[in-house]
């Protein structure tokens, strides 16, 4: 059993870790480094429950090898909090009962975060885009758009904020 | 396939190498033939591999070669579009938007965000699919494929590039580099569309690719190519026939139209008849046509 040795930055931290070649990274994340947050829907790059950020873009972490993240910068659910403190996207999720099961939820804040990082202000049509790549079968979708919304807001007024208070 | 506790599957026991060079690529493909594949953004090869339809043991990722990520434009030359550039870094490129947004909206149809961030065109156009939204794109712009192997590089046309579903003139040992796309001539530009049952993340019912040059009011050139209608990527020579040196109006567009019609042979299938597609072939080239012809009288002026 062949193995890669792979150095990749993961939620802020430099990691090293050895992975088989056939692993795929959502095998790696979760069974090697023990981040189980993204989740196995599919396998085939439909559902999106296994979404992690890459170099700022959105992507399956199930179509990715393990051995392809070396040198990539690497963001899973696991990075959205701040110590106690959830990610806006999360609060929103929860104020707004934007999950049920939970399966699909990893996948839809880090697609979401993705869009928000690059798109402050999206309108309802961009958000449904932004996530066309990740499926629920719990909610009907409406309020995971309200919640990614709302966060926007949140996320928008506390950069105001922050900005105000440093002055 | 393998099966773990919880009923989780892995790949067969692969072997990953990412070299540097076309050169260092070519090696290892030729030392392993058909069990050596390349890798480029994964989403087509790493499903094939989980349902057991393609085998590799050597997965080759040539995400490391620089000619195989150039995305260049010369206003002389055109474009160099490296055979792994994904379909993000194809759409957001300032020049392919300009000069080419045909291409540029057909990598922006494929899958998802999470599908277009890793997806390479040059590996849309490897993987031989018929329904292959960037290939017609490609073949109306007159796109060529340079190829590396064995024996050397050659280049071949982009119409002539796919065989049969899943199959392309690629040999063992044969690596697809660029995808070299002529410089647009000027009054000219191109359109992309496609029919599918949803809203996103589908399959074409019917891709319907055009490009074309205008001289006033009327046509100097056009090309016209078809997705998923066919057993391969198809262009139609006789629909860009229909309208080269004629005044654009209903009557060459319908003409063309009529050309892509007759030219395809859909099949029926879970997301449409034959009959249904031939029709919608129909109205998706008429509608490209006009969206390009818009789009060159814009180039025109720009």
């Amino acid at each position: 059993m062949k193995k890669v040795l792979v150095e990749a930055n993961i939620n802020g931290e430099t990691v090293e870790f050895l992975c088989e070649a056939r692993q795929s990274l959502l095998e790696t994340l979760r069974d090697v480094l023990n981040l189980t947050g993204s989740k196995e829907g599919c396998l085939t790059g439909d559902c999106g429950a296994c979404s992690v950020m890459v170099d700022g873009r959105v992507v399956c972490s199930c179509l990715m090898l393990g051995a392809e993240a070396a040198g990539k910068n690497i963001t899973t659910v696991e990075g959205l909090a701040t110590g106690n403190q959830l990610h806006p996207l999360q609060q929103k999720f929860l104020e707004n009962a934007a999950l049920q099961c939970g399966i699909c939820t990893p996948g839809f804040l880090v697609a979401a975060k993705a869009l928000i990082d690059k798109n402050p202000n999206p309108s309802e049509e961009e958000v449904r885009y932004a996530l066309a790549g990740n499926l629920c079968r719990c909610t009907g979708y409406d309020k995971i758009v309200r919640a990614v919304i709302e966060a926007a807001k949140a996320v928008k007024s506390g950069a105001a904020e922050s900005r105000a208070g440093a002055r | 396939m393998h099966a773990r506790p919880g009923g989780l599957v892995t790949l067969h026991e692969l072997n990953y190498a990412a070299p540097n060079s076309v050169a260092e690529a070519v090696q290892i493909l030729r030392q392993h033939g058909e069990n050596a594949r390349p890798l480029a953004g994964g989403t087509d090869i790493i499903i094939q591999m989980r349902a057991g339809v393609r085998h590799p043991t050597h997965l080759v990722d040539v995400k490391k070669i620089p000619e195989l990520r150039e995305l260049s434009f010369d206003a002389k030359s055109g474009l160099k579009l490296g055979a792994a550039a994904a379909c993000v870094e194809v759409y957001e490129n300032r020049d392919v938007k300009r000069h080419y947004p045909g291409l540029a909206e057909a990598a922006h149809l494929i899958g998802s965000l999470q599908i277009q961030n890793r997806a390479a065109v040059g590996g849309n156009l490897c993987n031989g699919s018929p329904a292959a939204d960037t290939t017609p794109a490609l073949i109306v712009l007159g796109a060529r494929a340079r190829i590396a192997g064995p024996n050397g590089e050659r280049e071949v046309a982009v119409e002539d590039f796919c065989v049969s579903p899943g199959r392309t003139v690629l040999q063992p040992g044969e690596l697809l580099v660029q995808i070299l796309i002529p410089a647009p001539a000027p009054n000219s530009s191109d359109a992309y569309l496609r029919l599918i049952p949803r809203n996103e993340m589908d399959i074409a019912v019917v891709g319907a690719g055009v490009a074309l040059t205008l001289d006033g009011d009327k046509v100097k050139a056009a090309r016209v190519a078809l997705a998923a209608v066919a057993p391969r990527p198809l262009f139609v020579a006789k629909a860009g026939e229909a309208l080269a040196g004629k005044k654009l109006d209903d009557a060459s567009i319908a003409a063309a139209a009529r050309a892509a019609m007759d030219a395809s042979t859909p099949i029926d299938d879970m997301r449409g008849t034959a009959e249904y597609r031939k029709h919608v072939v129909g109205v998706l080239t008429r509608r490209a046509i006009k969206i390009a012809a818009q789009r060159a009288r814009n180039a025109g002026k720009a």
